[in-house]
Formats: C-alpha cells, sequence, structure tokens
C-alpha cells in the first residue's frame, strides 16, 4: 500500500520532471521507462478503496480499484509505452510532457472513486491532448485544436453542472452506478456522450483526430473514447437509449468513411464506428455485454494505434494525407513492413479469426443475440462488413496499390524510422496474441467468461461474410477510390454558427457600439467641458433671456479662464448688499 | 495475378459456402442463423449496399469541395 503510488501520478509528476533532463538519451529512456513503472504499480495495487482525502466534507478517492478499472489501466499503460516507442524520435519534448499529461490524467479517470476528482481529471485529459493537436502548428490544425477544445469545454460543463446537481440533491459524490431518470444524472450522461463520441456529438473527433502530429494522434486515439466507455460501464451499465446510440454509431462511421479521402479521418470515422459496438454492449448490459465492451475496447485500443501508426509512418515518409495523392504510386514496393504491420491492425478491425477483433467484437454481436435483439445484432453485423470494406480493402488499395502511368513519382518514399515500425509490431504480436489465445485477455474482465469465440460454426459464418465482402469490393473497386472532396458532418452547426455569430458581431453589432459610443462620448465631452466653466449655464440662460442665438459650442469648446468673467469689484459689494438685505427682510418676516 | 487471385477467392467461397452446411451455429437466436449461406449472402448484398447508400448520401448530399469551409 505504502509502497505504491496512485498511477496517474506517475505519469503526472514524470512530465513535470521530463523538462528538467536535458540530455536527450535521458529524456528517451525516461518516457520510456514511465510505462513500465506504471506498469509494475498496477500489477502490484490490490482489490479495494484507497488514497481517500477529505475535502470540504466529501471524500475524494484516488483509488477505486476492481477488475474493471484494472483491464482499461492495464491497456491504457501498454498502449502509453506502444505510443511513447512511436513518438520517441520526436526532437520537441512538449509533445511527451503533454502525452505523459495525457496518460496520467486518463488513469486518473479510470481509478477516480468519486465525481469531483473524475471531473477534475476529465478536464486535464482535454486539455492536455489539444496539444498533440496544435503541435503540428498548420492553421487547419489550430482551428481543429480550438474547435477540439470548445467542444471538450462544453461536455465538461454538462458534467460539471451534472455534478453539481448531483451532490447537493443527494448529498454524495460517489461515482457509482446512477439513475438514468434524475436530470443531474442526464446532465453527467450527456457529459460522457461527448467524450465518447456519440453523435450527433461526435464530430470533433473526426474534426481533429486527422489534423494532430502523427505521432499525437496516436495517443488520441486511444484514451479520450475508451475512457468515455469505461466510465459508461461503471455508471450507466444497461441504458437502454445507449443500445441504439451506439447501434446506429456503429454504422454512422461506416456510412462516412466510404465517402473519405484523408486517410486518417477515415480511420477516425471508423473509431466511431468501433466505439459504437462498445457504447452498443455498454447499453444491452448483460454480463456477456458488458465483458464485450472493455474486451472491445482492449482489442480496440490495440489494433487502432497499429491503424493509425501505418497511416502516420505514410504520412511521415511521403507528406501526403490523402488517398487520391497516395493512389497509384506502388508504395507497397516501397514500403512492405509498414503494409504487412498495417494489415495486422486492418484484420484485427475487421474480426478476422486468429486476430484480436474477432475474440472481442462478436462477443457484443453475441450478447444481442443472446437478449433477442435481432435489428440491433443485425445493425452490428452490417457495421462488421463496412469495417473490413473500408479498412482492410479501400484504404490499402487507395494509399500502397494502384499505378498510374506517368504521374510524379513519389521520389523519397522508404520505410518509416525502426521506432516507428517496432512500435507497430509490439501492437501487432499483442494483437495476434490475443487473438490466438483469448484466455489472457478473457481474465481480465469485470465478469466470467463463457463464450467460446472458436466454435466452428462462427468462425465459418465470418469467413463467409468477409470473402463475400471482399467479391462486392472487387465489384465496385472502381467506384470506391477516394475523392477530392470532404464530406459534411454535424460540426458544420457549430462552424457555420461561429462564423455567423463572428459576422454579426463585427458588422451589425460593431456598428451599434460605434454608434452609442460616439453619441455618448458627445455627451461626456460636453459634460466635462461643463463641469470645467459651470459659468456656461448662466451664459446661456443670460443669453436666452437676452433672446440672442447661442454662441454655445464656443463658450463650451474654450478653456475656463477667470478673467473672462471677472467683473468691477463694485459688483460684488452690491451683490452681497442685496444678499444682506434679502437675509434681514427673510429674518424679519419669520421672526 | 488478378486472375489468379479471383480464382482462389471463387474457391475460397465454394469451400466455406459448404463448411457453412457441415457447421451449422451451435446456439442460433434467429432464424437467418440457421440458414447455412446466410452470412455470405448478408455479406455480399450488404456490402454492396453500404458502398450505393454511402456514395449516393455523398454525391447528392454531404460531399463538397475541399476548400468548402475556408
Amino acid at each position: 500500500m505504502i509502497d505504491i503510488i496512485p498511477p496517474a501520478f506517475i505519469y503526472l509528476i514524470g512530465a513535470f520532471i521530463l523538462p528538467i533532463i536535458k540530455n536527450r538519451r535521458a529524456q528517451q529512456a525516461f518516457v520510456l521507462l514511465l510505462p513500465v513503472i506504471a506498469f509494475v504499480n498496477l500489477i502490484h495495487m490490490p482489490y479495494g478503496n484507497y488514497w481517500v482525502y477529505n475535502f470540504l466534507g466529501f471524500d475524494l478517492v484516488l483509488g477505486k480499484v476492481d477488475k474493471l478499472s484494472m483491464l482499461f489501466a492495464y491497456v491504457f499503460v501498454i498502449m502509453s509505452f506502444i505510443g511513447m516507442v512511436y513518438a520517441i524520435h520526436i526532437k520537441e519534448y512538449g509533445q511527451h510532457v503533454a502525452a505523459c499529461l495525457y496518460v496520467g490524467s486518463t488513469l486518473g479517470v479510470v481509478f477516480a472513486g468519486d465525481l469531483l476528482t473524475l471531473f477534475i481529471f476529465w478536464e486535464i485529459m482535454a486539455a492536455s491532448s489539444v496539444f498533440l493537436i496544435w503541435y503540428q502548428r498548420t492553421k487547419s490544425a489550430m482551428s481543429a485544436g480550438f474547435r477540439y477544445i470548445l467542444v471538450h469545454l462544453a461536455g465538461g460543463t454538462f458534467l460539471l453542472a451534472g455534478i453539481v446537481i448531483h451532490a447537493t440533491t443527494t448529498g454524495s459524490i460517489a461515482f457509482v452506478l446512477f439513475d438514468i431518470h434524475e436530470l443531474s444524472t442526464k446532465l453527467i450522461l450527456i457529459g460522457f456522450l461527448v467524450n465518447a463520441a456519440v453523435p450527433p456529438l461526435h464530430a470533433w473527433l473526426s474534426d481533429a483526430y486527422p489534423e494532430g502530429t502523427v505521432t499525437g494522434s496516436v495517443f488520441m486515439t486511444a484514451f479520450t473514447t475508451k475512457s468515455a466507455v469505461y466510465v459508461l460501464a461503471r455508471s450507466f451499465p444497461g441504458v437502454e437509449l445507449l443500445v441504439w446510440l451506439g447501434a446506429i454509431m456503429a454504422l454512422y462511421g461506416v456510412v462516412y468513411a466510404v465517402m473519405e479521402n484523408d486517410i486518417r479521418r477515415l480511420l477516425s470515422y471508423h473509431i466511431i464506428s468501433q466505439v459504437g459496438f462498445m457504447v452498443c454492449g455498454v447499453g444491452l448490459g448483460s454480463e456477456l455485454a458488458i465483458n464485450g465492451a472493455g474486451a472491445h475496447a482492449f482489442s480496440h485500443i490495440l489494433y487502432k494505434a497499429i491503424l493509425f501508426m501505418g497511416a502516420g509512418a505514410v504520412i511521415h515518409v511521403t507528406g501526403r494525407r490523402k488517398s487520391t495523392e497516395l493512389h497509384g504510386h506502388e508504395l507497397y514496393k516501397k514500403m512492405p513492413v509498414t503494409l504487412t504491420l498495417y494489415m495486422v491492425g486492418a484484420f484485427s478491425i475487421s474480426a478476422v479469426p486468429l486476430f484480436n477483433g474477432f475474440i472481442s467484437k462478436n462477443m457484443v454481436v453475441a450478447a444481442a443475440g443472446e437478449l433477442n435483439r435481432p435489428v440491433i445484432e443485425l445493425m452490428l453485423h452490417l457495421a462488421s462488413i463496412g469495417t473490413f470494406l473500408s479498412i482492410s480493402l479501400k484504404l490499402p488499395q487507395g494509399i500502397w496499390f494502384g499505378s498510374q502511368k506517368g504521374s510524379d513519382k513519389i521520389p523519397d518514399a522508404k520505410e518509416p524510422p525502426l521506432n516507428m515500425l517496432l512500435a507497430m509490431g509490439i501492437g501487432s504480436f499483442l494483437c495476434i496474441l490475443t487473438g490466438i489465445y483469448p484466455k489472457l485477455l478473457y481474465d481480465l474482465l469485470p465478469y466470467q467468461v463463457h463464450f467460446h469465440p472458436y466454435e466452428a460454426g462462427k468462425v465459418v459464418a465470418m469467413m463467409q461474410l468477409l470473402l463475400l465482402t471482399l467479391s462486392a469490393f472487387w465489384i465496385y473497386i472502381d467506384k470506391l477510390g477516394g475523392e477530392a472532396a470532404i464530406s459534411l458532418d454535424t460540426d458544420w452547426f457549430y462552424r457555420n454558427f461561429g462564423r455567423a455569430l463572428l459576422r454579426f458581431c463585427n458588422e451589425p453589432l460593431n456598428q451599434i457600439r460605434l454608434k452609442i459610443q460616439t453619441l455618448s462620448s458627445q455627451k461626456v465631452a460636453f459634460l466635462s467641458r461643463l463641469s470645467q466653466n459651470p459659468y456656461v449655464p448662466l451664459e446661456m440662460f443670460w443669453h436666452i433671456v437676452q433672446g440672442k442665438t447661442l454662441p454655445l459650442k464656443d463658450s463650451v469648446n474654450q478653456a475656463y479662464s477667470p478673467h473672462i468673467y471677472r467683473l468691477p469689484i463694485g459688483v460684488g459689494i452690491c451683490m452681497s448688499l442685496v444678499f444682506f438685505l434679502i437675509y434681514g427682510l427673510v429674518y424679519l418676516w419669520l421672526v | 495475378m488478378l486472375k489468379k487471385l479471383r480464382f482462389i477467392l471463387y474457391i475460397a467461397i465454394t469451400i466455406t459456402s459448404l463448411l457453412g452446411f457441415v457447421f451449422p451455429y451451435k446456439h442460433p437466436h434467429f432464424w437467418w442463423q440457421k440458414i447455412p449461406v446466410f452470412d455470405a449472402i448478408f455479406g455480399f448484398i450488404g456490402c454492396i449496399i453500404i458502398i450505393i447508400f454511402s456514395k449516393w448520401l455523398g454525391h447528392h448530399w454531404l460531399m463538397k469541395d475541399e476548400h468548402y469551409y475556408d
């Protein structure tokens, strides 16, 4: 107990130590050491609630450790190691600092036993990950980053509002199973759904992830959405709404992916699609479904990282990010290792037998069957087809294959740096290992597993599905190529609203402001002159009595000078005598 | 090369379809899981539906010029 510290702090403290280390080799060793320390730390963490601190009468719990939180913590730590290996050649240590803060805060969310701790780490997660986009330093990355952080802060506000209402009505901030019928928990759910990228609240993901740095986006694919799946699984299992949202989301990503040209944007839509399986699993809520959601999150983090690393390697080497720019250059000849490792990820996400997607995704689909949900089962089945189509067929074809005569060759295309390949290799190894030997993963799941993925009937059915998808792809291969276009998504609303708001502020609202300002400053100028020269009103009055036109402007604009108004001394004496006379008369009359 | 691949694909489809008869689902939950080649048919039709629907949606509504937001 005393020997171990909250895993979040290993990364958070590491992020602060990192800039102090001046030697580059030492820095590299340090960022690779952090996940190792965290992993050893996790192994020694017993189940239970600890690191409890009292704050304003509430118990803050930094360590709520059970099988569910451990499952996510393990994969997050493994992923952070893979991501660090992939990014180790980056000279800018700021990116490593952002990544450490990001990973640390995600682990903070995973072990949070109360809502306040959860909220704080939730916000650090958003604030640190945005730098992984901004470090790309292009104009589009800057604006995508701003949109990303604004959406997350809005989501965070919903979450905070929910937490405050929940705390005041129930008097407790414990992070437990919630009743969906309260207003407070509905707000909390909205906050969670934003991070899970559930349509229509998902556009931040496909907007920002393709804009991030090559290495930063790899981190981003793993943590935000999957930590949201974790919090949903902990607090909202069995909510019917999630079943439908998940199934719709699985298909939503598939449909958009077919339209996409930007390779990382296509992959981003498949994050949405795959998280749909998990959200649906959480919504179904049975033991098999929750196991499936957790297992799929574990598998997904690994294979999606490989896919993003593969796409990132191509962008790193060629500087091109669209399949219309990459297709036809026969890159498979120049990057065979990258292609092979990418295909491991692609087969995993497509649930090809012997790869990890097969042993996890089918748990969710089977859970839909077990709970007698025919429509959901068919929707998820259809999404599986789309996954194989876009990731394993369309994208490799768009990136690596095709030959165009007379097109400009990509001259310096080659394999990416060794560390990038190594990171992909580690991921691929783990995908195949858990695919072949599922018990490794199944032992980590929250409930006991009675699911047998490798029943002959299931394997055959999956092979049929994949082979016939391949045939259909073959028929439509010419229609599926990338098109130089973007597809509108729900970010259209806030992008256009933002623009309209800006225009409204710049033009009509600014004109009104200018008018009001001019008018009021004229009045103020008049009053200030007036107060410098209090004779003016008297003068004005005298002029009016005499029936003269007013030389008002001049007297107002003239600086006050006592000489102008100096009268003969007799006038003063006369006025005081008149005053005394009136005073005397009034006195006599009153007394 | 492509012809060879196509030939292999045909063989593979035939084999898996036949295997569908030998190894049915152990615990079918819905009537379609009892059809031996259901997944093959569903894969083929489903894939075509996804391609056509997505492209149709894109071309008629969602796909815009790359500089749409600039």
